[in-house]
C-alpha cells in the first residue's frame, strides 16, 4: 500500500491556545481512515489544515507526494481532494442536479458530460428522484447526502468527510455508512472526521484519537477502544 | 463552445408554445416601427438600451453575486471612446465598439482585481465601484481634449449613415433591437456554459465552490471584464443616440441606479428579467417625464427616479424575486427552466 495522505508534526494556534499541537498521521491509498475526539480536540482545523482552508503554524502536509500545505482549497481539488462542511453548505437557490453537476464540472470535458457524472452521483447517494429540487428545500439527511454528493462529483482519490454523520437519526447514519461502504470499495480513500462513535468503529479500518489538540491514540477500533487514555478522557472516566 | 449548436439546444429545449410566442414578439417587434412615431420609436430604443445594459450588469450580480454601482463608468468609456475616435479621427463606431470594449474591460480587471484580489465584498466592493465611476467623472470633468465639462458633441450629419450609427430614432430602433437581442443570447449562452455555472456558484456560496475546484478568483475576474466589455458597446450606441456627452450625466450615480433597476424588478440572475424589467420600466417612467412635463410646463429632473424609487418597492413587495419568476410561476414554467 502506498501513502496517500501524511500528515507530518501539523501545529496550528490561534493566540495563545494551541488547537493542533504537532499532529501525524498518514492515510493509506484505498482505506477508511478516522479521526475522533470530543469537543474541543482539534479536530476540525487538523481538517481544515489538510483541506487547504488554513496553512499551519508547523509541520507539513503532503498529498499524493506533493506538499499540500498552504495549497489554496481548489487547486487542492483539482488534485484530488476533495471534502465535505461539517455546516453543510449546499448552493441553496440552485437545484440538486445543479449542485452536483458544479461538483463535476472541473473534471468533465463539457456541460453534458458534467451532468451525466452528476447523475451518477446523485444516483449512488440516493437523491437522483430529488433532482429538481432545490437545496435549500432539502431535509437535513439529503443535505448531508448532496454535499458528499457534490464532493464525490469532483472524482476525487481522497475523500474528506466532515462529521457528515452528526445530527442524523440512527437509521440514516446506517444509510450514510452503507453508501460510504459502496464508495470506498469503488477506489476512494475515505478520511472521516466524527463524533458518532458506533458509526465510526463500524466503517474505519484505523482510528486517530486527538485530545487537546494532541494524539493520544492510534490503531484498529479494537486497539483503540481497549486504549485507557482514550476511554479516560473521550468515553468519560466513568466508562471505565 | 460552439455558439450555433448551444443556441440550436437552447431552442431544443424550450417548449414550443414558449418558441412560439417569442417567434410573435420578434416579428412584432421587427415591424412596430411602421406604427411608431419618432417618439415612441426613442421609448423603444430606450426600452431595449436599458434591458441590453440591464442584462450586462446581471451578469456580474445576477449571477456572479457581485454587486456594481459604477456601470456608468463602462456607459461613459465606451461612448466617449466611440465618439472620440469618429469626431477627432474619423473611425466608424462600428470599429471603434473594439477599443471601447477592451479599455472598458482593462478598467473593469483593475476594479474587479483590487476588489476580490483584497477581499472586498458585498458593500465595500460596490463602494470601489462608485469610487471609479466618480473619479472618471471628475477626470472627464477636468480633461480638455474631450471637451471637459461643457460637453463632447458628436455633429448631426445629413445624410443617414447607419454603420457609423448616423441616422433617425428608426436606425436606433433597429440597433438597440438588435443589441438587446444578442445580449440575451450571449447570456443565455453564458449561463449555460462552464462559466456560468461558476458564476452561480460563486454566487451561492464561495467557499463551497471553493472546494470544488473553482477558482473563485479567476469566476469573480471573468464576470467583472465581461459585463464591462458588454456595458461599453451599449454605450457606444447611446453616445450616438444622445449625439452628446456631459461627464457629469455620463458617469452620474444616478445613472449606474438607473441601469440596475430594470435586471432588479424583472429578477435578478434570470435572463428575461432585464428585458421585462426595462418593458415596464421605461415607458413608465418616458410616460411620467412627459406628464410632469405637461402639467409643471417644464422638466424637472429626477422625478423618473422617484417614480422608479415607488416602482421598485411596490414589486418588491409583491414579487420579491421579481417579476419574472413571479410570472414564470403563473405561467406553469417549471423552475429550473427559463
Amino acid at each position: 500500500m502506498t501513502t496517500l495522505l501524511d500528515v507530518r508534526a501539523v501545529t496550528k494556534r490561534f493566540r495563545g491556545l494551541t488547537a493542533v499541537d504537532g499532529v501525524s498521521l498518514s492515510v493509506e491509498e484505498g482505506e477508511i481512515f478516522a479521526v475522533i475526539g470530543p469537543n474541543g480536540a482539534g479536530k476540525t482545523t487538523l481538517f481544515n489544515m489538510i483541506a487547504g482552508a488554513m496553512a499551519p503554524d508547523a509541520g507539513s502536509v503532503t498529498f499524493a507526494g506533493e506538499r499540500a500545505d498552504g495549497v489554496p482549497p481548489h487547486e487542492l481539488c483539482r488534485r484530488g481532494l476533495a471534502r465535505t462542511f461539517q455546516i453543510v453548505r449546499p448552493f441553496p437557490e440552485l437545484t440538486v442536479l445543479e449542485n452536483a453537476t458544479i461538483g463535476a464540472m472541473m473534471r468533465a470535458p463539457d456541460m453534458d458530460a458534467a451532468r451525466a457524472k452528476a447523475g451518477e452521483v446523485l444516483r449512488q447517494l440516493d437523491l437522483w428522484d430529488r433532482r429538481e429540487a432545490r437545496a435549500k428545500s432539502l431535509t437535513l439527511p439529503d443535505r448531508k447526502r448532496l454535499e458528499c454528493a457534490r464532493a464525490l462529483a469532483t472524482q476525487p482519490r481522497l475523500l474528506l468527510l466532515d462529521e457528515v454523520m452528526a445530527g442524523l437519526r440512527p437509521t440514516e447514519v446506517d444509510r450514510i455508512v452503507a453508501i460510504l461502504r459502496e464508495i470506498n470499495r469503488s477506489g476512494v480513500t475515505i478520511l472521516l472526521i466524527e463524533h458518532v462513535m458506533r458509526a465510526t468503529m463500524a466503517l474505519a479500518g484505523r482510528i486517530h484519537v486527538l485530545h487537546h489538540g494532541a494524539t493520544i491514540a492510534e490503531g484498529t477500533p479494537e486497539e483503540v477502544t481497549r486504549h485507557p487514555k482514550v476511554l479516560e478522557s473521550y468515553l468519560g472516566a466513568e466508562a471505565l | 463552445m460552439n455558439p450555433f449548436a448551444s443556441l440550436a439546444r437552447l431552442a431544443d429545449e424550450a417548449p414550443r408554445r414558449a418558441l412560439v410566442l417569442l417567434g410573435v414578439l420578434v416579428a412584432v417587434l421587427l415591424s412596430a416601427p411602421v406604427l411608431l412615431d419618432r417618439y415612441l420609436l426613442s421609448v423603444f430604443f430606450l426600452i431595449f438600451w436599458f434591458a441590453t445594459v440591464g442584462q450586462a450588469w446581471n451578469i456580474m450580480m445576477g449571477f456572479c453575486g457581485q454587486l456594481s454601482l459604477g456601470h456608468a463608468l463602462y456607459v461613459g468609456l465606451g461612448g466617449y471612446i466611440g465618439a472620440l475616435l469618429w469626431v477627432k479621427f474619423g473611425i466608424s463606431p462600428a470599429i471603434a465598439i473594439v477599443p471601447a470594449m477592451l479599455v472598458a474591460m482593462a478598467f473593469g480587471a483593475v476594479i474587479g482585481w483590487l476588489g476580490f484580489r483584497f477581499g472586498i465584498e458585498g458593500v465595500y466592493f460596490a463602494l470601489l465601484t462608485i469610487a471609479f465611476a466618480e473619479v472618471a467623472r471628475i477626470g472627464f470633468d477636468n480633461w480638455s481634449f474631450v471637451g471637459g465639462a461643457a460637453g463632447f458633441f458628436i455633429p448631426v450629419s445629413a445624410t443617414a449613415s447607419p454603420v457609423n450609427l448616423r441616422g433617425g430614432p428608426m436606425l436606433f430602433y433597429y440597433v438597440g433591437l438588435a443589441m438587446m437581442i444578442l445580449a440575451f443570447f450571449v447570456c443565455a449562452a453564458l449561463r449555460r456554459s462552464k462559466l456560468g455555472h461558476a458564476w452561480l456558484a460563486v454566487r451561492e456560496d464561495a467557499e463551497a465552490a471553493r472546494a470544488l475546484g473553482i477558482d473563485v478568483f479567476r469566476a469573480k475576474m471573468a464576470a467583472v471584464v465581461l459585463s464591462a466589455a458588454m456595458t461599453a458597446v451599449a454605450g457606444v450606441v447611446y453616445a450616438f443616440y444622445q449625439n452628446n456627452l456631459f461627464p457629469s450625466q455620463t458617469f452620474d450615480i444616478a445613472r449606474s441606479i438607473e441601469m440596475i433597476l430594470a435586471p432588479i424588478i424583472g429578477g435578478l440572475g434570470t435572463l428575461f428579467g432585464p428585458i421585462l424589467g426595462a418593458f415596464i420600466l421605461t415607458p413608465l417612467g418616458q410616460t411620467l417625464i412627459a406628464l410632469v412635463e405637461k402639467i409643471a410646463g417644464r422638466a424637472i429632473p429626477g422625478v423618473n427616479l422617484v417614480f422608479y424609487g415607488a416602482a421598485l418597492m411596490v414589486i418588491i413587495w409583491y414579487a420579491p424575486n421579481g417579476v419574472w419568476p413571479w410570472l414564470k410561476k403563473k405561467l406553469g414554467i417549471p423552475e429550473g427552466r427559463e
